[in-house]
């Protein structure tokens, strides 16, 4: 039993570090304005399929470490990843019984408040150029989602992580 | 949730957490190493795929290329020591020499509204903050954090970075400051009628002591003057190739090695 627990573990790390470096992967011109939230995208599914594992707490550390990958204010996403958790966890039980696509809306609305805390904090620090184009990362992460969702569930399912 | 506010505010207001930046940055490091992979293994298939006559003809090009600037840097010696002699008779003080350290890219900040290079040099190198950053054509930017062997450089046409510059035909001063897009920086409080014409260079003016003097930064390519307007709207390309770059100088001078 242990050892199933630690290999879950295992598991859910692995897909937060690929997470992150899809998150830092370079990417060409305007697309790097609508890369999608990998990092809240991981975290929202962990939290639907297994709150009692993952939640606040892993929010605040995953956040911390994108702050120093993406080099911003640190604790901006970690506010806002955090803010994610909390919702995900308030709403888990419905979100499972959701349709992908009513899913898909939900993530577009939490990832679309992450965005808005990462931009006011970055307002307030005074470096935000273009704040019209913030919602489309959550656009394309809400599009993302099915296939995120599948995957993240293929993967959870195969190695059993519970 | 206090503990983030809190870091937010220690962070923004107090600056207080540069340390820590600093040991995180460089467990960074390998998030970054292999969101490079890509890139590494295009430039290596990109070496090891090419033909012997591409080799040659490129190994041609640059021994042609090696042969101009030696024969350039020929008169070096001498123009430099007339600089001196000049620069005695005028009672200013001496030309610093300056010297660099190849430095690679490994990654790019992945916020489209922020513009930072992460490097493959740290503070084992002897990088430190506020450090200045060239490439071939021109000014960088600066560094604004070190981890033991990764730093973190704040490009110049961000929008929170400033540099004093001078136009190189005829020394008048101005301060460039960064728009937030790698193409572009602007020129503040130039008065309508100061001389500064499309096409100008500018380069540091060395004022404020950061950067060293003398460095190429950008070409203006507009100038409005608005009669209305108290002062001209003017705007600059970087000379450097900030989005192209891969591998990038650190520049040590003289009087910063001797500061620290």
């Amino acid at each position: 039993m242990a050892s199933r627990e630690g290999q879950g573990f295992a598991v859910i790390i692995l897909t937060f570090i690929l997470a992150y470096v899809l998150a830092v992967l370079p990417l060409p011109g305007w697309l790097q304005w609508a890369r999608p939230e990998w990092v809240a995208l991981t975290l929202i599914y962990w939290c639907i399929a297994l709150p009692q594992r993952v939640g606040i707490a892993a929010a605040v550390f995953l956040g911390v470490g994108l702050d120093v990958l993406e080099g911003s204010v640190l604790g901006q996403n970690a506010f806002a990843l955090v803010i994610v958790a909390l919702l995900s966890q308030l709403l888990y039980q419905r979100l499972r019984v959701y349709s992908l696509w009513q899913q898909a809306v939900v993530v577009f609305i939490l990832v679309g408040i992450n965005q808005l805390i990462c931009q006011w904090v970055q307002s307030i620090e005074g470096v935000s150029v273009l704040p019209r184009l913030f919602l489309l990362p959550a656009l394309s992460s809400a599009l993302l989602w099915p296939v995120i969702l599948h995957s993240l569930r293929g993967l959870r399912r195969y190695y059993q992580v519970s | 949730m206090v503990v983030v506010v809190g870091l937010i505010v220690a962070d923004l207001r107090y600056n207080k957490l540069q340390a820590a930046r600093a040991v995180l940055d460089t467990l960074a490091y390998p998030v970054f190493w292999v969101a490079d992979l890509p890139t590494r293994l295009s430039e290596w298939t990109e070496t090891h795929a090419q033909t012997r006559a591409q080799l040659l003809e490129s190994n041609d090009r640059l021994r042609r290329e090696n042969l101009i600037l030696q024969g350039r840097s020929q008169q070096m010696a001498s123009l430099q020591g007339e600089n001196v002699r000049l620069r005695k008779l005028l009672n200013s003080s001496a030309l610093l020499r300056d010297d660099v350290l190849v430095a690679e890219l490994i990654g790019v900040s992945p916020d489209p509204e922020r513009l930072q290079l992460v490097l493959d040099k740290g503070a084992n190198d002897g990088v430190f903050i506020g450090q200045p950053l060239i490439d071939a054509d021109g000014l960088m930017g600066q560094i604004v954090e070190v981890g033991s062997a990764v730093s973190r450089a704040l490009l110049i046409t961000d929008v929170t970075h400033s540099v004093p510059v001078q136009v190189n035909r005829n020394g008048v001063r101005a301060i460039a400051e960064g728009s937030g897009e790698l193409g572009a920086l602007e020129i503040r409080h130039v008065s309508s009628n100061t001389d500064i014409q499309v096409g100008d260079l500018l380069v540091t003016s060395g004022l404020g002591g950061r950067f060293p003097e003398g460095y190429p930064v950008a070409v203006v390519t507009v100038v409005e003057r608005d009669s209305g307007e108290t002062f001209a709207r003017v705007l600059a390309v970087p000379s450097a190739a900030l989005d192209r770059t891969r591998h990038v100088l650190l520049v040590f001078t003289t009087r910063t090695a001797r500061a620290d």
